[in-house]
């Protein structure tokens, strides 16, 4: 209290207790505005699993499929292709798959749950380009070491045949493994994870 | 009716201070009279503004923001609405145009210290300008919906995803999905038409506001105030209506001359401006051969993708992202790293002539680099790619030279306290000079 009669503490007090009430305020108005950019409804209901036939996939041969709008690659290996995978640890960023997103029971070096058979996310986990598939071996502009795989065409990342990421290229790690499973010999669940088995 | 006129002038004058406005701004708005060609860039721009605002509009009432009809809705405008085509191509033209005057327009900037006291004001309102233009023109080049446009954009957005923890949930909230979608078209629709041209004009108005209150600089760098006659106005000085305002519209019509002839014979570039990949639809499974920014932001996109640090246990990826940001953040603080007594290049000693000089040339270079594909050699491409006789010294590899450029563009920076300290000035002259 001072002289003037004027409680200057008092007024310095409610300053800041109304300061501090706005501010609270205005963050609770903020909520709907900032959330209202998360995925709506419709866009997680677009993202529901997806059933994939792959009895009429070759070997060798590889189909693109869309879950949650992503592509994704299911790829029947050939018993050559998984061969040369044990021949590409020492040239691998991450050949045991150890900072790379892939569900357990795809935690293995051919990275799937059949040796045979290969799903991936098809974005590079660099900058999200959709990497090509380059199943030649040793072509002109790969190199003699090629022995198989994917290339990223916007930054020139490249992934062996299970999606693993190979050195010296921008992407961190490898492919992404999506969660699937089998419903039959013949028919892949992406986007729902294997019974029993996590 | 004169009379008239001139009373609803005053009527108007004594409920809101119009003639005021108009004397501060424009009729007794002192400018130096030794401005030079560079001063040109900075009434373009407003130009350039005005006409993305209106062909903008425009273009908003024949534009469908869906992923299922933005691209068809594209096609619409240049097919079968009424001069659809050339409003279409005055708003893509006028986007390259605005960033070539605004670059020219930063660049006097910097020749002739205007971002030194008292303008570091007007530089940072210009910074904050030209960071929305770059927000602009990334999500105007989302909504035609074409192949450039999806992937573009995917990997613009996947940048966010490099942030370590939280990078992820990030990238998922810009986009409002679990990819680049309607949702993201949708959202950038309207922040591009809304949001940022509202925040863009007042940056506008607050840049131009700081810089009447505080004068323009000129060539020469020295503040015309210092020198006032008898009347109190700049003895070189002269009021900016009418001898700016008709010297302006010269610049104008020469401009348009220019803007025109690309308006109509090479609205697309040769692909610069408009991109081939862009003439197809959006195709979320297929990835173009070849994803390259549009060419005012190669510079910068160089940096991010030759970027091969891997401090601290954190991926090149981020650190790309990092260094990208770093080169746009630090040009924010210019105003306080030049230490110089004097202002203008023409007074400065060889450390800032030298120094101008590399940074001008690195960074059209690494323009020039962020446009090709980054593997690979850069000679290669200038003269025809030839797998039988490659070029294959890694000191001219693409990566490594936009290395070296990249640690050039910043040394500009980063050394500029110490040689605008050390290097031997030239005296200021008292008055303007007019050569």
């Amino acid at each position: 209290m001072t002289n003037d009669g004027i409680n200057h503490a008092r007024r310095r007090f409610l300053t800041v207790a109304t300061t501090g009430v706005g501010v609270a305020g205005a963050g609770f108005v903020a909520t709907p505005f900032v959330g209202s950019w998360n995925p709506s409804a419709k866009a997680k209901a677009a993202g529901a699993p997806v059933k994939i036939n792959i009895s009429k996939l070759e070997s060798g041969q590889m189909v693109t499929e869309e879950w949650q709008g992503k592509p994704v690659y299911v790829i029947r290996r050939t018993p050559d292709m998984i061969a040369s995978l044990a021949k590409m640890t020492d040239r691998l960023k991450d050949p045991s798959s150890l900072k790379s997103e892939q569900p357990a029971y795809c935690k293995n070096e051919h990275r799937s749950i059949k040796s045979e058979i290969l799903v991936l996310v098809g974005l590079c986990t660099h900058l999200g380009c959709a990497p090509k598939k380059r199943f030649d071996v040793a072509p002109e502009d790969l190199g003699k070491d090629w022995v198989g795989g994917f290339f990223c065409p916007c930054h020139g990342s490249k992934f062996d045949l299970a999606g693993r990421v190979l050195q010296n290229v921008p992407a961190p790690s490898n492919l992404t493994v999506p969660p699937y499973r089998f419903d039959s010999d013949s028919i892949i669940v992406i986007g729902e994870d294997q019974k029993g088995a996590v | 009716m004169t009379s008239w006129l001139i009373g609803l002038r005053d009527w108007v004058d004594a409920r809101l201070p119009i003639m005021r406005a108009w004397n501060t701004h424009m009729g007794q708005y002192y400018a130096p009279k030794n401005f030079n060609f560079w001063y040109f860039f900075g009434v373009l721009s407003l130009l350039v503004l005005v006409n993305q605002l209106l062909t903008g509009i425009w273009l908003t009432m024949s534009y469908t923001p869906t992923a299922e009809g933005a691209f068809a809705s594209v096609e619409y405008i240049m097919r079968d609405v009424d001069y659809g085509w050339i409003i279409r191509y005055m708003h893509s033209t006028g986007a390259s145009a605005f960033f070539t005057v605004v670059y020219l327009h930063m660049f006097r900037g910097l020749l002739y210290g205007s971002y030194k006291k008292p303008r570091e004001l007007v530089w940072l309102f210009g910074m904050l300008i030209y960071l929305c233009l770059m927000a602009e023109g990334f999500m105007g080049y989302v909504l035609p919906w074409g192949q450039m446009s999806y992937w573009g954009a995917q990997v613009i957005v996947s940048l966010f995803g490099a942030i370590p923890v939280i990078g992820g949930d990030i990238v998922q909230w810009v986009r409002g999905d679990f990819l680049i979608s309607g949702i993201t078209l949708n959202r950038f629709f309207a922040l591009h038409v809304v949001a940022i041209p509202l925040i863009l004009v007042m940056l506008v108005v607050m840049h131009l506001l700081a810089l009447h209150e505080v004068g323009s600089n000129n060539p020469d760098g020295i503040e015309i105030k210092k020198k006032k006659g008898s009347d109190g106005k700049p003895l070189d000085g002269i009021p900016f209506h009418p001898y700016y305002t008709v010297h302006d519209l010269v610049g104008i019509a020469v401009f348009l001359f220019v803007f025109c002839f690309i308006l109509f014979f090479m609205p697309e570039m040769g692909g610069y401006f408009l991109e081939h990949a862009n003439f197809e639809e959006a195709n979320n499974l297929k990835t173009p051969a070849h994803i390259a920014p549009v060419w005012y932001y190669t510079p910068f996109y160089a940096m991010l993708r030759a970027t091969t640090l891997e401090w601290f246990g954190l991926s090149s990826k981020f650190w790309g992202f990092v260094v990208m940001a770093a080169a746009i953040a630090i040009m924010f603080v210019l105003p306080w790293l030049d230490r110089s007594k004097v202002k203008s290049w023409r007074y400065k000693g060889m450390g800032t002539q030298v120094a101008i000089y590399s940074f001008a040339i690195s960074f059209l270079i690494l323009g020039y680099l962020g446009s090709i594909p980054a593997g690979g050699h850069f000679l290669d491409h200038i003269f025809h790619y030839n797998p039988e006789n490659q070029w294959t010294n890694e000191y001219l590899s693409n990566q490594y030279v936009t290395q070296k450029l990249t640690v050039v563009y910043f040394l500009f920076f980063i050394l500029m306290p110490i040689y605008t300290t050390v290097e031997k000035t030239k005296p200021e002259p008292d008055r303007v000079t007019m050569k």
